[in-house]
């Protein structure tokens, strides 16, 4: 949280997600939606958190429009978003609220919407 | 229409989005997915660069250390909007069965899958067919109209070169075309309806 002296990344930018491969316990999926939290940004994140964060603070993003806009591979934002999300920084949403999951509707509700693109 | 790649703020979601759905849209490479998928998008097509880890070919091995190599695969995907806070993304997924944990990655949570096949070159679809009947996601097929396609198959021939189930909807459609492409997906969204009917019937003794 709070920046080392000299203010240097403690990883190199190559180390985006610190050689994490997964993260333990948040499993996002590609259409899982990151949302900026209120928290100011502390000092001493990574320049790959900080890009990320910066690219939230326009609006929401999935996870794999994150990943197209940053140019990094989808693991990686998964891990990077993580760590965002226990330093809560980042909210996260399931692509679909679980009250919706299995609502009878839905393909109903995508099927009226895609014709009522034709034209 | 020259715009900044960084213009991003197109890309961020609306704020009544609420379900965000996903079909996957594949099939061989050249068969047209992105095609297809720019044709609806409501943003210009983003791709994602996946590393996939393999082993290599057969090489000489003379010191029995099993060679890897890191092949990468552009992942193209767009988006389209609908009403009532559905968002509905389509993903080009290469369709090789060399590509499967990706493939497995991506059909997560998708809805069902369009099958795009070249009629010049059937063969190059059974790989794929056979990768989605193994994940057992829905799908339907649609022939990508080719200019010098060949016109003189019946649906009958298509279907048994295809070995498709009666039931898997089988369409033609022209990638390039905004309604035809929103035809072919209805096609799917159709069948996923009715195998959702078919599935909540009440059971008949």
């Amino acid at each position: 949280m709070t920046a080392r002296p000299g203010g240097r990344p403690l990883v190199p930018a190559y180390l985006a997600t610190g050689g994490t491969a997964r993260h333990p316990r948040l499993r996002l999926e590609r259409l899982s939606l990151l949302l900026r939290s209120d928290k100011p940004v502390p000092d001493g994140l990574t320049p790959a958190q900080l890009a990320l964060l910066d690219e939230l603070a326009d609006g929401t993003l999935t996870v794999v429009e994150a990943a197209a806009l940053l140019r990094l591979p989808v693991s990686a934002i998964r891990v990077l978003a993580a760590e965002l999300v226990d330093r809560d920084l980042l909210v996260t949403r399931a692509p679909i609220p679980p009250a919706e999951r299995f609502a009878p509707d839905l393909l109903k509700r995508v099927a009226d919407g895609l014709r009522a693109l034709k034209h | 229409m020259a715009s900044a790649p960084s213009s991003t703020s197109r890309v961020h979601l609306p704020d009544t989005a609420r379900d965000l759905v996903k079909i996957l849209v594949t099939g061989p490479f050249g068969v047209g997915k992105t095609t297809l998928i720019d044709s609806v998008s409501e943003i210009r097509p983003l791709h994602t660069e996946e590393h996939l880890t393999e082993a290599s070919a057969q090489v000489d091995d003379l010191d029995g250390v099993r060679d890897k190599v890191t092949t990468t695969v552009a992942v193209d995907f767009g988006r389209i909007s609908l009403p009532d806070g559905i968002v509905l993304y389509l993903f080009g997924t290469p369709g090789q069965e060399r590509f499967r944990p990706l493939w497995d990655d991506i059909a997560y949570g998708a809805l069902g899958a369009l099958v795009l096949v070249d009629s010049r070159r059937v063969d190059a679809s059974f790989d794929v067919l056979g990768l989605v009947e193994e994940s057992g996601l829905p799908y339907a097929v649609a022939f990508n109209a080719f200019p010098d396609a060949p016109r003189h198959y019946t649906q009958d021939q298509l279907r048994a070169a295809l070995d498709l189930d009666p039931g898997t909807p089988m369409v033609t459609c022209d990638a390039r075309e905004a309604n035809s492409s929103l035809d072919a997906l209805l096609a799917l969204v159709q069948h996923l309806i009715d195998r959702q009917n078919t599935a909540t019937a009440p059971e008949s003794v």
